[in-house]
This record gives C-alpha cells, sequence and structure tokens, in this order.
C-alpha cells in the first residue's frame, strides 16, 4: 500500500465517520418485551451492539419494557403522548386489536422489491399465522416459542420408568404420573397464572378442537371436546394428584423444576436454555403428548410497525429487522434462549446444526411446530383472554365445574365479540 | 386616608391570587380538569375501526353493571375495605400503647413496628411474595413444621384476597401507630392517677378515659385508612395481578386494567366517576359532620 | 424475664399497694405481647436481608447453616441499571419537594395572612383535593401530561403533586401560629410582602418545612403505579417501577436475588430512618396531626 493511498483511505474514512451523525444517521426507538427467565436484556443489548457495527447510520434504542402486556401498554403510551416507535416487539396475536385501533401498519406498505417480498416466505408458515391477516403481512416472527414438556430423567430413572421415554399420550401422562407421585415429587405442573389459556389451548388442541375461528370473531370456548380437555387438566389434580391443587404459578415455575418438585412441567420452549444453564440433574424435552392428535399453540412476539414514523424510519426498522431475523442471528437467538429459530434456514447454519447434534432438546421445538395451531387472537384479545383465564382458574381452583366456568367465559366472549362479526 | 386603605386593600386581594395561582392552575390541570373530563367521557362510547365514537349517555355505565367483574371487584373492595380498616386501627392502637409503656427495649419495638410504614409497596410485596410461595415460601416451610400440607396461598380464590389485605394491614399499621403515640402522649398524666386513685382497673381507665380522648386521631386515621384502601394496590401488581379468577381485584387495579390492557378508556372513566362520588361523599362526611366544630379560620 | 419483671416500676403504681402483684404481672403480659408483635412485624424484613445474602437452595430450604454470599447482590445489580434508577429516584424526589416547596408556602400565605373574597370557599376547593387522590384520576393525567409534552419525564411523574392540599394546609397553619406582630415590624421597616415572607414566615415555619419534606420525600421514594404510567425508559423509570421490572414473574423469580435486588433498592432509606429514627417519626408526627 502506497502512502498515496493510505491517506487517501484515512481521509475517506474520516470524511465518512464526521459525515456519518449530521448527513444519515436514523434514530429508531424499539421496545420489547421478556417473557422467560435468563438475562435476556444482555442477549438482545449484544444483537444490537453487532447491529450497530454492521449499520453505523442506524442509532437503535432497545426498551425492555416487561412482559407482553407491560410491553404493549408502553409502547400504545409512547405512541399516544407524540413519540416515535417505528418498530417494536409485541405479542403475536396483538395484531387483530393493533389493526382495529389504527395502531400497525402492514409490512407490505414497506416492502420496495421482489427480493423482499420473498423475504416474507423465507419463515416457517405456522409462525406467520397469527401475523397474516386480511391478506397482508402486519408481522414478522421474532422470539416465538412452542410449549414443550421438560421432565427429570433422575426421576423416571428412580420411579422405574424408562428415561427416554416420556409420556407420549393422556393416558400415559396420568400413569407416568402416578408413578413419579409415588416417590415423592409432583408428576405433572402445568402453570395456571400468567398465560393459563395459552396451556390450555394446547390441551383443547390435542383434544381435536381449536378454541377460535380464522377472522378472530368467533370462540368455543363451551365446546364438549374442549370442556373434556378442562376436565383433564382438572382431574390431574383433584383426582390423580399428580399435580398440586390451586393454580400454578408460571413465573416459579421453572425454579420449582429446577429444585426437584415435580417431575414434569409444560413451558414455553424459551425457557430452554435457563433450565440446561441451571438443571443439577439429567432431563429432557419432549413433544406435548396426544389425545387424538398432538399439538401446541406457538406463541410470542413478532415485530409490528407502527403508524407516524417517516419512510427513513420505516426503511431503517426493516433493515433491522432483517438483521435480527436472518438466518446467523436467528440461530444465535435460539441457541441462547431456546426460542424457535424463525426460518427453516436458521437451522441450516453450522452453529446451530453443531448445536443440536450436541443438545438434541433444541429442535424438539421446531419438530413440534408441523403439528402447531395459531395462538388464541380474537378482537378484544386481553379480555376474551381474561375471560377464559378466569374461567380456567375457577375451575383449576375448585370454584366452579369447567362446563359451568367456560360457559360463562363463552357468553362473555360473545358479548364482547357480537360488534365485530 | 380612605383611598390608600381602599389601595390597600385592593393591592392585598391581588397579592393574594396572585400567592394562589400557582397552586389553582396546578390543581386545576391535575385535579379539576381531570375530573370533569373523566365525567365527560364517561359519556361516549369507545372509538374504533369500526365504530366511531358516540354519545351514549349512561351507556358506559350499564356495561358496567352487566359486567361480573365488575361486581367482583366492588365486593372485593368492601373486604379490603372492611377488614384494613378495623383490623390496622385496633394493631396501632395496641402498638401505640405497648409502645407507650414501659416496657424493657421500647426502643426496639417502635422500629420494629415503624419499619414496614418506610418500605415501598413494591418491596414489601417482593418480600412477603417469599412468604406466599407454594412449596418454596417460608409460610409454608413453617406449616410443614407443625404437619400441615402446604398451602397456595396467592393461588386459591379463597386466599388470595386476605394474603394481600395481611400485607396492606403489615405496611400501614405502623404508620397509624404513629398518630396514636402523639395523642397519647398529650393525656395529661394526672388522669391515669386519678384513675388508680379510684382503684379503676386498667381496662376500665383504657375504655372510659383513653379512648375517648383518642377519638379525634381515630376518625384521622380512619380517613386514611379508607383513603389507603382505594388507592394501595401496588402489592397486588407483584403478587396475583387480581388473580385466581379476579378474586383479589380491587377498583383502581381494575380501572388500571381497564384504560391500560383493555384500552377501553370510556369504561375506566365510568368506574372512575364512580370512585369520586364515593370519596366525593367521604369529603363531604368528614367536613360536614365530622369537623363541624372546627373552624378553618 | 426477670429483667422485664425487676425494671417494672412506675411510681405511678405504688398507689395502689394492695396489687402490688397485678402490675408486674401485667407488664410481663405487656412485655410478652409487645415483643412477640414486633418480632412478628419485623421478621419479615429481617428474613429478606438473611435470604438476600445466601444461595436460593439454602433460602427456600430454610438452611440456617447456609453460607453466607454476596452473589445475589452481584446478580441483582448487574440485571438493571440500578444507578441510573437510583439517580432517576434522587432526581424524582428533589423536583417534587422543590415545587411543593414553593407552591404550597406560597398558597399557605394567602391563606394564611391574606383577606380576600373567595378565600374560604377557595380553600375548601383546595382541600377537596385531599378527596381526588391522584391515583384515581390516573387515565385522564396521563392525558393531561401526554398533551402537555411532559410524558417520560421527571416533571411528567412530579408535577401533579406539586399543588398538594395537604401542603398547603400544613403551611397555613404553620404560618397562622406566626404572631402578628413580627409581621407588622417587618412591615414598618418596609419589607415588601416578599420580604416578610422571606424573613419572617419561612425561618419560623422551619419544622414544619422539615417534616413536611420528609414525609413528601419518602412519600415520592416509594410511588409506583402513577411513575409506572408516564414513564417508558430507563432514562427516567425511577427505582420502584424498575425494581418491579425486575421481579416480574415473567423473569422466572429466583428469590435470593430479588430479595437481594429489593434490599439494595430500600437500603438508602431503610438506613437513613435507622439513623435519624428520632426525627423521623416526630416529623411524621407533626405533619400529621391537625
Amino acid at each position: 500500500m502506497t502512502r498515496h493511498t493510505m491517506t487517501a483511505s484515512l481521509l475517506a474514512g474520516a470524511t465518512a465517520l464526521t459525515a456519518l451523525p449530521a448527513s444519515a444517521q436514523t434514530e429508531l426507538t424499539m421496545y420489547y418485551p421478556i417473557a422467560v427467565g435468563g438475562a435476556l436484556t444482555q442477549v438482545v443489548d449484544g444483537l444490537i451492539a453487532e447491529f450497530h457495527e454492521a449499520h453505523p447510520d442506524i442509532r437503535v434504542n432497545s426498551i425492555y419494557a416487561g412482559n407482553y402486556d407491560d410491553t404493549r401498554v408502553r409502547v400504545l403510551s409512547a405512541i399516544a403522548s407524540g413519540d416515535s416507535a417505528p418498530l417494536s416487539v409485541l405479542f403475536s396475536i396483538d395484531a387483530l386489536d393493533l389493526i382495529e385501533q389504527e395502531m400497525i401498519i402492514p409490512f407490505d406498505q414497506v416492502l420496495e422489491t421482489d427480493e423482499e417480498r420473498e423475504w416474507l416466505d423465507s419463515f416457517y408458515p405456522g409462525l406467520m399465522a397469527n401475523g397474516q391477516i386480511d391478506g397482508q403481512t402486519w408481522g414478522v416472527p421474532f422470539q416465538r416459542s412452542t410449549i414443550v414438556a421438560y421432565y427429570n430423567k433422575d426421576m423416571f430413572s428412580a420411579a422405574g420408568l424408562d428415561p427416554e421415554a416420556p409420556p407420549a399420550n393422556w393416558d400415559e401422562l396420568v400413569s407416568m404420573g402416578l408413578a413419579l407421585r409415588e416417590t415423592g415429587p409432583y408428576g405433572i405442573m402445568i402453570p395456571s397464572t400468567g398465560y393459563p389459556y395459552w396451556m390450555f389451548q394446547a390441551l383443547a388442541t390435542q383434544n381435536g378442537m381449536e378454541l377460535m375461528n380464522g377472522d378472530g370473531t368467533e370462540t368455543y370456548f363451551d365446546d364438549p371436546a374442549v370442556i373434556e380437555a378442562l376436565e383433564y387438566w382438572v382431574s390431574l389434580s383433584a383426582e390423580h394428584d399428580i399435580m398440586p391443587s390451586g393454580t400454578v404459578e408460571w413465573g416459579t415455575l421453572r425454579q420449582a423444576f429446577l429444585e426437584g418438585q415435580t417431575a414434569m412441567m409444560w413451558h414455553t420452549t424459551g425457557n430452554l436454555t435457563a433450565v440446561r444453564d441451571q438443571a443439577s440433574f439429567d432431563f429432557g424435552v419432549a413433544m406435548l403428548p396426544e389425545k387424538v392428535r398432538p399439538g401446541s399453540p406457538t406463541g410470542g412476539g413478532n415485530f409490528y410497525l407502527f403508524e407516524g414514523a417517516s419512510d427513513d424510519e420505516y426503511r431503517a426498522a426493516l433493515t433491522l429487522i432483517r438483521f435480527l431475523t436472518d438466518a446467523e442471528r436467528a440461530a444465535q437467538w435460539s441457541i441462547a434462549t431456546g426460542y424457535v429459530g424463525v426460518s427453516p434456514a436458521a437451522y441450516e447454519t453450522d452453529v446451530l446444526r453443531a448445536y443440536a447434534e450436541e443438545f438434541p432438546p433444541a429442535i424438539v421445538a421446531r419438530d413440534q411446530l408441523e403439528y402447531s395451531v395459531a395462538e388464541l387472537s380474537t378482537y378484544e384479545g386481553a379480555r376474551v383472554r381474561d375471560a377464559l383465564n378466569t374461567a380456567i382458574q375457577s375451575a383449576l381452583t375448585g370454584s366452579a365445574t369447567p362446563a359451568d366456568a367456560l360457559a360463562q367465559a363463552q357468553s362473555i366472549a360473545d358479548r364482547l365479540l357480537t360488534p365485530y362479526r | 386616608m380612605n383611598d390608600l386603605a381602599r389601595y390597600e386593600r385592593r393591592r392585598r386581594i391581588m397579592y393574594g391570587w396572585m400567592l394562589l395561582s400557582p397552586a389553582l392552575i396546578l390543581l386545576s390541570l391535575f385535579a379539576f380538569i381531570p375530573s370533569a373530563m373523566t365525567f365527560w367521557s364517561s359519556l361516549f362510547s369507545r372509538g374504533t375501526r369500526r365504530n366511531p365514537s358516540e354519545f351514549v349517555g349512561a351507556g358506559n355505565y350499564d356495561l358496567l353493571f352487566a359486567d361480573p367483574t365488575f361486581a367482583k371487584v366492588v365486593v372485593n373492595n368492601l373486604i379490603y375495605a372492611g377488614v384494613t380498616i378495623p383490623v390496622s386501627i385496633i394493631i396501632a392502637l395496641a402498638m401505640a400503647l405497648w409502645a407507650n409503656s414501659k416496657i424493657p427495649a421500647r426502643g426496639f419495638v417502635r422500629t420494629a413496628y415503624f419499619t414496614p410504614t418506610i418500605l415501598p409497596m413494591i418491596a414489601a410485596a417482593n418480600i412477603w411474595l417469599f412468604f406466599y410461595t407454594p412449596g418454596l415460601g417460608v409460610l409454608d416451610q413453617i406449616g410443614a413444621l407443625f404437619g400441615f400440607a402446604s398451602v397456595n396461598w396467592l393461588g386459591r380464590p379463597e386466599t388470595a384476597l386476605w394474603a394481600v389485605i395481611i400485607v396492606t394491614i403489615w405496611k400501614e399499621a405502623g404508620f397509624f401507630m404513629i398518630f396514636y403515640l402523639a395523642a397519647l402522649q398529650t393525656i395529661p398524666p394526672d388522669l391515669k392517677e386519678a384513675a388508680d386513685i379510684e382503684g379503676a382497673s386498667r381496662w376500665t381507665y383504657t375504655r372510659r378515659i383513653v379512648l375517648p380522648l383518642l377519638m379525634p386521631t381515630t376518625i384521622f386515621v380512619a380517613v386514611n385508612a379508607l383513603i389507603n384502601s382505594v388507592k394501595l394496590i401496588d402489592h397486588l401488581f407483584i403478587l396475583t395481578k387480581g388473580g385466581p379468577s379476579d378474586a383479589s381485584k380491587l377498583v383502581l387495579y381494575y380501572i388500571w386494567e381497564l384504560a391500560f390492557s383493555y384500552f377501553d378508556r370510556p369504561q375506566a372513566a365510568a368506574l372512575t366517576v364512580m370512585v369520586l362520588a364515593v370519596l366525593g361523599v367521604t369529603a363531604a362526611i368528614k367536613f360536614i359532620i365530622l369537623d363541624r366544630r372546627t373552624h378553618y379560620q | 424475664m426477670s429483667d422485664a419483671l425487676k425494671s417494672g416500676q412506675a411510681p405511678l403504681y405504688v398507689m395502689a399497694p394492695k396489687r402490688s402483684f397485678r402490675p408486674r404481672l401485667t407488664l410481663a403480659l405487656d412485655t410478652f405481647a409487645a415483643w412477640t408483635l414486633a418480632i412478628v412485624w419485623i421478621a419479615p424484613l429481617l428474613f429478606a436481608v438473611w435470604a438476600a445474602f445466601h444461595s436460593t437452595s439454602d433460602a427456600v430450604n430454610f438452611n440456617l447453616a447456609g453460607a453466607w454470599t454476596l452473589d445475589n447482590f452481584r446478580t441483582a445489580w448487574d440485571g438493571a441499571p440500578w444507578m441510573r434508577y437510583f439517580f432517576n429516584t434522587f432526581l424524582l424526589v428533589s423536583v417534587v419537594l422543590a415545587g411543593q416547596l414553593v407552591v404550597t408556602t406560597l398558597a399557605g400565605y394567602a391563606f394564611a395572612q391574606f383577606q380576600f373574597p373567595g378565600r374560604d370557599v377557595l380553600f375548601i376547593i383546595v382541600l377537596l383535593q385531599l378527596f381526588i387522590l391522584p391515583e384515581v384520576l390516573i387515565v385522564e393525567n396521563y392525558a393531561m401530561v401526554s398533551r402537555l409534552g411532559m410524558f417520560d419525564t421527571v416533571f411528567g411523574i412530579g408535577t401533579p403533586y406539586w399543588a398538594s392540599a395537604f401542603g398547603i394546609f400544613l403551611m397555613r397553619q404553620a404560618f397562622k401560629s406566626v404572631p402578628k406582630e413580627l409581621d407588622e415590624a417587618a412591615r414598618i421597616e418596609g419589607c415588601s410582602w416578599f420580604g416578610v415572607l422571606w424573613r419572617v414566615y419561612v425561618p419560623s415555619a422551619k419544622p414544619t418545612y422539615l417534616a413536611y419534606a420528609l414525609v413528601s420525600v419518602s412519600t415520592h421514594w416509594n410511588n409506583f403505579l402513577w411513575p409506572l404510567i408516564v414513564t417508558n425508559s430507563e432514562t427516567t423509570r425511577p427505582l420502584t417501577v424498575g425494581l418491579s421490572l425486575f421481579g416480574a414473574p415473567e423473569s422466572g423469580v429466583n428469590i435470593s436475588v430479588i430479595s437481594a435486588a429489593t434490599i439494595m433498592s430500600i437500603a438508602p432509606l431503610l438506613i437513613a430512618f435507622l439513623l435519624f429514627q428520632r426525627q423521623f417519626v416526630q416529623a411524621f408526627l407533626r405533619a400529621g396531626i391537625k
């Protein structure tokens, strides 16, 4: 390299550096939720730092804002008071209400080239289900999950069960649970605070019934198959005593599993890495058992684009979203958390391949995607979900029968949804 | 001279208003205008893409009365108030009597009673969460020593509200104790001497002399406890989030949920109006009946 | 216990020699009951402190012999920007207090020393605010703060509390007890109304100011619901909101770490309280009693 060219490149570099903040730096504020344990804020900070290196013209201010509900409040508050938040991660099931309140814009408005439009096809279709409405795409998957069964292999062995054969159906879940209960710990814990409707949706799906129609205007809470699913859940504690009575706390369940209070737990796959890091025993991860079919809802957060930002901001937001969801980053994110890698390409990367080889539970959630259904999503979503949550908790705590509780929830949902039909 | 006096008087009027204006502007901005706006917005339906907002009169109130959760939170709040107010007062009174008596280590006792008061409710809730967690929690561990089965305090409808009530009492009793302590110290010691000479028992002395003298304090404390029973809901965010099945949901928490979780501002407004009405009646009772003899001069 | 009995004294009781035994018994019972209640009352806090210094499994298994550790504090400290939260809370209580002192002083002075038509009606209106709780008006106050462009700012959290009816009431009471002669003397010396306020009234109300300041600081140090609603970012979020986020069940509650975070965030106020206990209690007394 000659002295001359070196000076030139230094000069060019210097001008580029000084020019950047003045000319083209776009600022983005992004809110995101965390619903599982572990130091995920640090993982997100790390990804954002990588992004800053790759795209010095965009500055991202990422704000951790609590759980999904808290984060929705924060984003909508910010927009209502005139602050700009071009993109954020919110509950994948918030799309209908966000559209109804005219808060978000479809990605189709921002995508310009065919290449960009094809990018939307790179994700698992199951993860796109909640975000595609009226032929447009409103949400792009990021921290997405399914429910998986974690089980304590040591306890399985101690109870004389095969640690490589977790329960494959409802009957086995009960019989193995009873065997485990004989040795002391609870057989299974299914969390019933936080997101009870989500766990329940898994049971209903396994029993062959979806909880809502595709338009989010009808719910089927009082369908016999749905009632039967809740009766099964209740029977785990009331009849078989393999689950504690009352509600099981979503937040402390991982701790309870790690402390050996229960031999199995159902939880989001987003907890996988935290469990792996902290478990002092050998544990396995399995798909949820089936009744008439296997099944779990998808869950978790999508990227949304919010009303009121400038074209530049939307383009910058798109750059960020594409960066965070590309195969390498998705693989990295999946390894750091346990969340599903959002595209098949993520599972083709060397890192994730190597990881899955060393730690097979890492791909259980992906395999389960094949049987997954869209998460419960309706208009007036928060209230409809709360009505169902209340019903589930009433049944589990014994203050109402499953049939009565679900009939009540259905009547509330009908009242709320009538204006949208 | 007369002119000067009139000028002086006018000047004082002007100064009076000038001095008051910051307070009045702020009170208008953050108390009176919002109150009026709350009432106004409670008369309109919520606007959505399909159904723009329109005047519905009492429609939002009708919706609330048809809403089973509304009835539930009102009953919960009545229980919450009905238990926390008298129990806090009784405990506070007992604390004050003890903290004022000549027992050993009185300093420690006072500190112990008062310390919870200075904690944020959020911190108090975190501490108590530890106590209530089934299996892991301290209460369960203690119960297990005596052979009791594990109780899911926060996860059962029968116990959740009570668990919340206990934290409230723990937090506020020490605060009320201070007021009683102050009042007790103003009771002249010769009253006690006289009672002793008369041979009155301690119970008689307390009931006939101390309690009546403490009446104004009790009213003051009761009003404060009542206000707390409306506004002290921070711990719900940590302990139960109003669950299970709304068993521990209180009115203000529901207002928050309606407004910021369901984005149904009009119904939140309707509920707020009802709370303001209840508080207004309380204020009227306090100012007109209880303070009749107090002149704000 | 024998100490308790021995120190039972109270010359008052000498007046009733017939029952010399009963006062001692009563005192013993009183002591026992008072101590029991005190221990029950302080135990949760002591337990949290103990748990904060032990590993999670020691804490949940009640292992009193477990080793002491600072790990929980390290984990908690790394888990959130606590310095920023402390600073925010500090800034918040300062802004609230400064605004309150100015507004309530002026208004209290007006109510105490100025005669003008409508004054008494105004005073009742101000007192009404004791019952129109800011907490109840969260929805409209949030809208108002947004309208004024103060959303997610320290002023957005603070200003709604500036015109404190309680403070105005206190200042009015304090100023009313200032002797008229002092006021007149200052006037004769040519002080303006402001001079009189500054030189005569404010100094004489010092104890009230101190009391009010302590009450205000501890109230706003602990406030949660309103800051939760109007803050959106780390740069404004006070400790209480930060703590609730940190301890949210979704973060997979680790009991010892949460205890550590809790202890950490209450430590400044708690230590201040233990050091200045007497003044603290006196301040509360003065502020609360009408």
